[in-house]
């Protein structure tokens, strides 16, 4: 594919909310877990809350779309300068050649369990203050970002689980090689909500500490949310140095609803036509984000089929030990943990893994360090077997 | 061709809704040729699936999985070699239903199965176990303007890979209390199989841009019951399009995305 310009990025996640706090945790390798105290959840696990969401009542631009989900994305939209990007952008190209393609996987369905609780006793009719598109739709995500930026281009959200924001990356890419639009918004957000935590308690995934990827010990994830934006541009705004998407891969698994593939073939498949979009030999991959949500069976799939293409010498971390696995969102999450890897030069760490499987053989990164790194392939992997790696570098 | 104007062949068409059993039967009715009278629409699970999965299909995989393998059968084509897109307005609607309920109980006691089902890709999981493809597969949602959406990425894949692709819409009703909230009236889904142009295998080929002017109104159907069909229905919008393709005549309509429109020239080949 022809690389496309990232010109803007934004992110807000428990690790840090703007780039500036997300940077300096990343290299000092803090983590943004503790123990779930969310909600009236009552679960012994750990989660990766954004603080302050509560007290975002008051915001005007929110209105009949104010949730959780939506909170999250109105607070990483606001940081980085990217809205002032996106004004930038408009007035480049206008409103209506923007497109927004946006994922989620539980959108603002928190706002329905809590209106659940408040259903008519003898009716079992909702309360009449719950608004259902606002809010639970899948689609609101988007519509509240085009309604608060203003844009007037092609918009979807995309839900295919865990691999939701990397996929985003390839719709846009495709929609501007298209003519549909000349830029992009992508990214997205996932909010805590009870359906995810009970729901990965029930499938006995959640971990009882934070989540240790790679570790022999590993138990389980922990869940966290975030939201992330970046703004792509067409190829012809490209100027040497500048940050770019390369090439981005997506397959099925084919396999099973909620575990993958043991031997990671479409793990492989997908990193495989990420290569090729890119048009780069494995070898010139100097980091991998992994997936590595510290599931046993995840974290082993995924390391055989990183070995058996990139062999045991790239380095490779999963930064879910950061941030937790904020799920729909942790396709943008990375993909922005990525791009900092390439401007601010380093290898990021994965707190909390303290002894590595010895069984796992890829070069796993635990402590972040300085290092050269100008190609980053990104893994995600979701539910349904759905999977997408996305290459990000500098343009040559 | 101008800029952001995308041409596709269509290479089959299935659809599944109340009183439209399958296409062959359905074209009859589109085209005005016999009256349409609403039936209840039946949902077998898919037999590619295995025996368990069979027996816990829900109804979205279902009513997906009927019309994708209906699509893939009339082309003639190796699943395996499609990659497709699914494109429905929300989650799977019993399965949801059943999480929220569990969850304002003492327990919150959620099914695993129930909450792997739940999310919005749960029948694009399934397609993908039943055809064993490895294809990228991407479930998407634009709210009432899903299947227009879903339209646009398709065609958009298409050209952009030079690749045949599956296009799936399908929405069904949710149980109550959501639908008072989220009214759909009854089940629609319908699936394409969009190939870049030139294809030798097309029964027509689309125009697909976006509205130069985005006000405007969305095409509708002449028949009063298809048109509250069409309404009731966020997978039923593509009705006016399927119309045209089951006359195989030449024509334009015009889709609602959430801002703006798209508006598709249809020829026949």
């Amino acid at each position: 594919m022809r690389p496309l310009a990232i010109t803007a990025f934004c992110i807000a996640s428990s690790l840090g909310v703007g780039r500036s706090e997300t940077l300096s945790a990343l290299q000092r390798g803090t983590s943004g877990l503790v123990r779930c105290q969310f909600e009236t959840i009552d679960l012994p696990t750990f989660v990766g809350a954004v603080a302050g969401i509560e007290d975002m009542r008051a915001d005007p631009t929110l209105g009949r779309f104010d949730c959780r989900n939506n909170r999250l994305a109105r607070l990483a939209l606001a940081q980085d300068r990217f809205e002032f990007a996106v004004e930038e952008a408009k007035e480049r190209y206008g409103a209506e050649r923007i497109g927004v393609f946006l994922g989620t996987s539980t959108s603002g369905i928190l706002q329905t369990e809590q209106a659940y609780r408040r259903r008519d006793p003898a009716s079992g009719r909702l309360p009449p203050d719950f608004e259902y598109a606002g809010t639970q739709s899948t689609f609101s995500l988007a519509d509240f970002v085009m309604s608060t930026l203003g844009t007037r281009g092609p918009g979807l959200v995309v839900s295919s689980a865990c691999a939701s924001t990397t996929k985003v990356f390839a719709t846009a890419a495709r929609m501007i090689e298209t003519g549909m639009c000349d830029a992009a918004i992508v990214g997205g957000a996932d909010s805590l909500c009870l359906t995810t935590l009970y729901g990965f308690n029930a499938l006995q995934l959640l971990a009882e500490g934070p989540c240790r990827p790679y570790d022999a010990a590993r138990g389980g994830l922990s869940i966290g949310e975030a939201a992330g934006f970046a703004l792509l541009e067409r190829p012809d705004t490209a100027k040497p140095g500048m940050l770019h998407v390369l090439g981005v891969g997506e397959s099925s698994d084919a396999h099973h609803m909620s575990a993958p593939h043991p031997d990671g073939t479409g793990a492989s498949l997908s990193m495989a036509l990420a290569l090729a979009a890119a048009g780069l030999r494995p070898e010139a991959i100097d980091y991998i984000n992994l997936h590595g949500t510290a599931t046993r069976i995840g974290d082993a799939a995924e390391d055989r089929a990183v070995v058996s293409l990139f062999g045991e010498e790239t380095p490779c971390s999963s930064t879910k030990g950061h941030t937790g696995h904020t799920l729909g969102a942790s396709g943008i999450v990375e993909a922005v943990i990525a791009a900092l890897a390439i401007t601010d030069g380093f290898l990021p760490g994965s707190p909390h893994t303290e002894a590595r499987d010895p069984e796992l053989r890829c070069h796993y990164v635990t402590v972040a360090r300085p290092a050269r790194v100008a190609h980053v392939l990104s893994n995600s992997f979701g539910f349904g077997g759905s999977n997408a790696s996305l290459i990000l570098g500098r343009a040559g | 061709m101008s800029v952001g104007t995308i041409r596709v062949g269509v290479e089959a068409v299935e659809l599944r809704g109340p009183g439209l059993a399958t296409w062959t039967d359905a074209r009859r009715v589109l085209i005005g040729r016999e009256p349409y009278r609403a039936a209840p629409i039946v949902l077998e699970p898919s037999i590619h699936l295995s025996p368990a999965e069979r027996r816990r299909a829900i109804p979205s995989v279902k009513l997906a999985l009927a019309v994708g393998a209906g699509a893939v059968e009339q082309s003639g084509r190796d699943p395996r070699t499609l990659p497709a897109v699914f494109a429905s307005s929300g989650a799977d609607g019993d399965t949801i239903s059943a999480i929220l309920a569990a969850l304002v109980t003492p327990g919150r006691e959620v099914s695993p199965t129930r909450f792997h089902n739940s999310v919005h890709n749960a029948p694009s999981g399934y397609w993908g176990i039943a055809m064993q493809s490895r294809q990228a597969v991407t479930s998407l949602s634009c709210h009432d303007a899903s299947f227009t959406a879903g339209l646009l990425e398709a065609s958009v894949q298409a050209t952009s890979t030079s690749q045949p692709i599956l296009l799936i819409a399908y929405d069904l009703p949710y149980p109550e209390p959501l639908n008072s909230v989220r009214c759909i009236e009854t089940s629609f889904g319908t699936a394409l199989i969009l190939s870049p142009e030139p294809s030798d295998r097309a029964l027509a080929t689309l125009t697909i841009r976006m509205a130069v002017n985005p006000v405007g109104e969305a095409s509708s159907c002449l028949d009063a019951g298809l048109e509250e069909l069409r309404r009731g229905n966020p997978a039923a919008r593509s009705l006016p399009l399927l119309a045209l393709l089951a006359a195989r005549s030449t024509g334009e309509v015009r889709l609602d995305l959430s801002h703006g429109a798209l508006e598709i020239g249809v020829v026949p080949c």
